[in-house]
């Protein structure tokens, strides 16, 4: 049963990252749109995000939900160690949060409107930019238990040119992400070259984020390499990323919405699948050497059988009602006249 | 500050902000598809208006609830490891059904919200009710994790481990339903107070009265008769604190001496030293009889209780007064509204009934936080009663008093900011919503 809830923990973070990525990358995209645009973007954003938006950030609850209950050694030892990005990870998303519903919902669109859409884009900014952190140090072997001093066991923990290169990562695929959804949800030529050249930009983006990522784990001796390219399957998800992307390089003008989201998926299930493959079980590397698995940690057998039962019955409500909520607000037209 | 202090208020102010949102969160819902269900029976058009006026309400509150509690399922970790380490896989079971029907209502709020002539209406109409129920779900399976917290069971204490668990049996703890019943009857009597006081408010200045006279009657009626029914679930509450958790009656009643035929005690200044309650107004017997059903039966007092285990006896004795008499109160106001509504309908067209009902606006969320405030102050020094004290649980890292003046500062502007939009929403009722009066053209 550990390995049904182990597939839930993986299955809630990739649809995190994809679905509340996309969703923070909406935010990023209309960071980087020059004020002329800014309007018309946002207007095509959220005619589509707006619907599933709440429900795209469930996932984080259900993957924190999990750790908690299934492998609490686990999310303590993150809670205690990670304090400081996990609780600038929070203000983001509660800005974010907020900002997002009171710009929608304030009765009157006044200035008041600037100051909600400035803390919306910068804290769509700074939420994955955290999250990322987070991902890099539980994996980079930062966490020090044996640490005495504040600034060793609290600040050290996540604070290094890797965990920030992972975290300027997140938030470029974030973008990448978001820009790819647009592209199917423009109605007019103009708005679909705009968002097609913000996608390509965001490739740039999620390269370099990437080579420095790889340059800050070569300068702190963090076998990234090694992780990735040491095993075959990790090589064959890398390259199989890599070739859809060309693929999606040659097809992005082709007007085939479906096909690039399906490409932008694939590369980003890849990527986490590389990022997360050679570590299984494990889940959090200490400085010591030891690492904190999630077999070796999982919580009692009736506590694990439980949870996984719980996931399952509740994957039976919310898959198929998230599916139709997708489908009917991805369809253009009204269906229902109000009388 | 001292950094466990500081951990404490800082947990005390993140459920005190959440459950306020996550109250109105959860009982709006049933307002709104009421006032829709009215319009979808008779096509009046005022239904439509308070209808979509509420349904802004919701999406505000449900979204400020959601990430909140975001922020506690977190804080949960950051602040007390020592007690999720231990805890997370025994009480766990609540919360993760609670993930289900939180998803599942924010998918219902996806479909509601934006589903304006885009789904058949009475689907529309039934994800709205969707909304509403799964978010009271949420509450209980929420409460139901609380109360385990006051009421340990599904597993085996052995020198220190926890063996045996049993997460099922640690959902159905022996405290979840009476406080997961008085929970969703204050949710109800709180919200209700809370948005009938504000249409009241409006009728008396005279804006909007139509509208303002629907949207306040279904309030109200909800209002009313959960404040009616309060009494009842607190009663139950009562008893069963008075077997569990004997500590807590104890100090909720300021109640210092074990007796026979003990004495209910009504507000007066408890004094711990002294061991006596001054200026108060004493019932004798009564607390036997409310806490055991038999004015002979000896209640337990604090001099039973060793001086470790005892929580602080001040915040919580007042609490509990403020949290009973704001409930009689209310309790007085419901009933003068059944009144009004069979035999007297000339009071429900006078301004002093309308009045009280103004004043009654925020007394339920009073009652709620001292409500609140009863069971978890009243719970120390323990986290897990008679299992783990919170002093233990707490978090190894320096500085949390940082962390809470930061979280303190989030939660007052955002209150702030929430204030404002509903005071903006409200002020433009004439021009959004009431179709009576609105432009033809929006």
């Amino acid at each position: 049963m550990v390995y049904v809830v182990i597939a839930f923990l993986w299955t809630a973070i990739l649809l995190y990252v994809l679905l509340g990525g996309a969703d923070f990358g909406a935010g990023i995209i209309e960071l980087f749109t020059s004020r002329p645009n800014r309007s018309r973007a946002r207007k095509t954003m959220y005619q589509a995000i707006g619907p599933v938006w709440e429900a795209n950030h469930m996932w984080l609850i259900i993957a924190i939900v999990i750790l908690f209950v299934g492998f609490p050694k686990i999310y303590t030892t993150v809670s205690v160690y990670l304090h400081i990005p996990l609780v600038c990870m929070l203000l983001g998303i509660i800005a974010r949060g907020t900002a997002f519903v009171f710009r929608n919902y304030d009765a009157v669109k006044d200035n008041m409107q600037k100051l909600y859409t400035s803390i919306f884009i910068y804290s769509s900014l700074i939420t994955p930019f955290f999250l990322g952190i987070i991902a890099a140090s539980s994996v980079s072997g930062q966490i020090d238990l044996q640490a005495t001093d504040f600034l060793s066991a609290y600040v050290f923990s996540w604070l290094s040119w890797f965990s920030l290169s992972v975290g300027l990562f997140t938030v470029s695929i974030c973008g990448y992400l978001a820009a790819i959804f647009i592209i199917g949800q423009t109605d007019n030529a103009a708005d679909r070259a705009l968002f097609i050249r913000k996608a390509k930009r965001s490739v740039f983006a999620v390269m370099f984020a990437g080579a420095l990522v790889f340059i800050a784990a070569y300068s702190e001796q963090i076998p990234v390499w090694k992780w990735i390219f040491g095993h075959p399957l990790g090589l064959l998800a890398i390259s199989s990323a890599s070739i859809s992307l060309l693929v999606m390089w040659f097809t992005i003008d082709k007007d085939k919405p479906a096909v690039l989201r399906l490409l932008a998926g694939f590369q980003v299930t890849m990527i986490l699948f590389a990022a997360t493959y050679t570590h299984f079980p494990n889940i959090v590397l200490l400085k010591n050497g030891e690492e904190l698995s999630l077999l070796a940690h999982q919580g009692q057998a009736k506590t694990i059988d439980s949870l996984a039962y719980a996931l399952l019955i509740g994957s039976i409500f919310i898959l198929p009602a998230l599916f139709y909520l997708i489908y009917v607000f991805q369809k253009k037209k009204p269906d229902f006249n109000e009388h | 500050m001292d950094d466990f202090l500081a951990a404490r208020l800082q947990m005390a102010f993140s459920l005190g902000f959440h459950i306020v949102f996550a109250c109105i969160g959860m009982v709006m819902p049933f307002f709104m598809t009421v006032a829709h269900f009215i319009w979808l029976k008779t096509g009046k058009a005022v239904y439509l208006d308070v209808t979509k006026a509420w349904s802004k309400g919701v999406a505000i509150f449900f979204a400020t609830g959601a990430v909140s509690g975001t922020v506690l399922s977190f804080e949960l970790g950051l602040l007390w490891p020592k007690f999720m380490e231990h805890a997370g896989p025994i009480f766990g079971m609540p919360f993760s059904l609670e993930g289900t029907a939180f998803f599942i209502e924010a998918i219902a709020l996806g479909f509601y919200l934006y589903g304006w002539k885009r789904i058949h209406p009475w689907f529309h109409w039934a994800t709205g009710v969707v909304v509403g129920v799964s978010g009271l779900i949420s509450g209980i399976l929420v409460v139901a994790a609380n109360s385990w917290m006051n009421s340990p069971s599904g597993f085996d204490y052995v020198n220190g481990a926890y063996l045996n668990i049993d997460p099922i049996k640690a959902m159905f703890n022996e405290a979840w339903f009476s406080q997961a019943l008085h929970m969703c009857v204050a949710a109800f009597v709180s919200t209700g107070f809370a948005v009938a006081g504000v249409h009241a408010l409006m009728i008396l200045r005279k804006r909007n009265v139509l509208f303002h006279s629907k949207a306040f009657k279904i309030a109200a009626v909800f209002a009313t008769v959960a404040a009616c029914l309060q009494p009842l679930s607190g009663d139950i509450s009562a008893k069963d604190v008075a077997r569990r958790q004997p500590a807590k009656l104890a100090a909720m009643e300021a109640h210092f001496h074990t007796e026979k035929n003990a004495a209910l005690i009504i507000g007066g200044i408890p004094d711990t030293a002294a061991k006596e309650v001054k200026y108060a107004l004493k019932i004798p017997g009564l607390l036997s009889f409310m806490a055991h059903g038999d004015f002979n039966t000896e209640v337990t007092g604090l001099d039973k209780i060793p001086v470790a285990d005892q929580p602080p006896v001040a915040v919580t004795h007042y609490a509990f007064q403020v949290m009973v008499g704001l409930g009689m109160a209310m309790l007085g106001l419901a009933l003068l509204y059944f009144i009004a509504l069979w035999k007297k309908k000339q009071w429900l067209r006078g301004r002093w009934l309308l009045k009280l009902f103004v004043i009654a606006t925020p007394l339920g969320f009073i009652a709620l936080e001292a409500g609140w405030t009863v069971t978890e102050v009243g719970r120390q020094p323990w986290i897990i009663n008679g299992i783990m004290r919170t002093a233990d649980a707490v978090t190894p890292m320096p500085g949390i008093r940082y962390s809470f003046y930061l979280f303190t500062a989030v939660y007052i502007s955002l209150s702030l900011i929430v204030t404002f939009l509903l005071y903006r929403q409200i002020a433009m009722v004439g021009r959004l919503y009431d179709s009576e009066v609105k432009p033809q053209n929006d």
